[in-house]
């Protein structure tokens, strides 16, 4: 999409609301439905992914030093991670 | 050269769809369009139609598998009446949202309870605002004619939307009449093939009936509604075109002898046959009546209704359909609503008749009209009445 949602009128829609660019999920940003988000004690984390498996959104990636963060642009705030996490690295909390 | 035949408008319909070579069929029996998708299944079974038969377990299955098989470039028709439309209803909604051209023939019937098979309007009444382009026939020449233009107008790039073809139940699927069948070429020529932009294919992979969110959903509705209105200028095109070609016209509005009339009747469907004797009848008497038929109903062509209406009197219209609990019958509470703005109008009176089967014969409509030309003159609240309940 060359344009947001925001942007777009309807002239400029394709019959039907296809979608032809395939994988552009990718750009919604569900991660203004988040009310509380993961915060990390990184030095805790022994770095086994068990918050990544578990993430329903596939949002948790590795960060640059190995330990697993969720991207905030797509992360919803369920808070499975934190439930999950073994060594007790994630906690939630409200958004601002 | 063509051929006049004398057939049940339902098996017309089902060789109409033969020669249109249709590549897919989803349907479900019910009456009293039974007889259509049993020939179109007698048809593809012998050898005689090429096409994928799918004897789904419910109507919105059938819906559901002709969303798939339009989606994927098919060539797709169905046919269904009463429960089965209602039982479809949602997925009506999905098939034009999609854009997905679609034809199906509703033999046109009463919606329960009490269980009535007979005809009325009172199904397709219900999927007035799904989105459909929706017609009105009134005989089995037009219900041919109908099923060949629809497939070029549904499939169009520039309408691409599902096509309803309302045919009445018993008064019209079930008689059997003179019919003009084309040749198979002749069709063929007519009607080129369904080339879809945008089909399912691995090739290009699309995503269809995605979700919009609250900033998308406004834009696409009004597209939407943009398509069906402006699909009315290919639909008058392909007419024109069928006239030429085959020599049978057709009008989103008709009339007749409404030169100088001061009571216009308004009717869609078969009952128009019977209400055009008897115009003769009260015209041969004297009488300055006329009457107006409605054959487009979606996209709704207001203006034409007012340019057929705007020098009467007294406008009756006949619904065959009750809007329980409603201010008006479902096609006169529309038509009221786009004479209010205007200076010159008639009257409107809105009569319900013909519901679950009963007949409406031309004593009848001269009853009606008599009688709505009296209400028009008496009352002074907007008249709205039942023909012939007891009680």
């Amino acid at each position: 999409m060359s344009k947001s949602e925001f942007e777009l009128t309807w002239q400029e829609l394709e019959p039907g609301c296809i979608v032809t660019e395939p994988g552009n999920a990718v750009s919604y940003k569900t991660g203004d439905w988040r009310s509380q988000r993961p915060t990390y004690k990184f030095e805790r984390c022994i770095k086994c992914g068990v918050c990544q498996l578990f993430c329903p959104e596939g949002c948790i990636k590795k960060n640059e030093d190995g330990c697993f963060e969720a991207d905030l642009y797509h992360c919803k705030g369920c808070g499975i991670c934190a439930t999950e996490c073994p060594a007790y690295v994630i906690t939630m909390e409200d958004e601002a | 050269m063509a051929k006049r035949v004398g057939i049940e408008s339902s098996i017309a319909v089902a060789d109409t769809v033969k020669m249109c070579d249709v590549d897919v069929v989803a349907a479900y029996p019910i009456t009293p369009q039974t007889h259509i998708v049993e020939h179109i299944a007698d048809l593809v079974a012998n050898g005689e139609l090429d096409a994928e038969y799918i004897p789904v377990e419910s109507e919105h299955s059938a819906m559901s598998a002709c969303l798939g098989s339009s989606a994927a470039g098919a060539r797709t028709f169905t046919a269904t009446a009463s429960q089965g439309l209602e039982l479809m209803h949602e997925v009506l909604y999905v098939a034009s949202g999609m854009r997905l051209p679609i034809v199906m023939a509703v033999a046109n019937r009463a919606v329960s309870a009490p269980l009535s098979i007979w005809g009325d309007h009172s199904d397709v009444m219900s999927c007035r605002d799904t989105g459909w382009i929706q017609v009105f026939v009134e005989n089995g020449q037009e219900a041919v004619d109908m099923t060949i233009c629809s497939f070029k107008i549904a499939e169009d790039p520039s309408v691409l939307l599902p096509f309803m073809i309302n045919l009445d139940g018993f008064h019209l699927s079930h008689v059997i009449e003179p019919i003009i069948f084309p040749e198979e070429e002749e069709v063929k020529a007519f009607l080129p093939n369904f080339d879809y932009k945008y089909r399912l294919t691995p090739d290009h992979p699309v995503a269809m009936g995605d979700f919009a969110t609250p900033p998308l959903f406004t834009e696409a509705r009004w597209a939407h509604h943009m398509a069906l209105v402006n699909s009315q200028k290919k639909i008058v095109e392909v007419w024109n075109e069928f006239e030429q070609k085959f020599g049978r016209g057709y009008k989103p509005v008709e009339t007749y002898k409404t030169e100088g009339a001061e009571t216009l009747l308004f009717t869609m469907g078969s009952f128009s046959e019977t209400a055009m004797t008897a115009v003769d009848q009260m015209r041969e008497q004297g009488k300055n009546v006329g009457l107006v038929r409605l054959r487009l109903w979606r996209p709704f062509p207001f203006e034409e209704i007012y340019e057929a209406v705007k020098g009467a009197k007294t406008l009756i219209v006949l619904d065959r359909a009750l809007s329980t609990g409603g201010p008006a019958g479902p096609v006169a509470s529309e038509i009221k609503a786009g004479l209010y703005n205007k200076e010159v109008k008639p009257k409107v009176v809105s009569i319900i008749g013909g519901i679950g089967g009963r007949d409406i014969h031309d004593y009848d409509f001269i009853n009606i009209v008599e009688h709505g030309e009296a209400l028009a003159k008496t009352s002074d609240i907007a008249p709205y009445e039942i023909y012939g309940v007891r009680g």
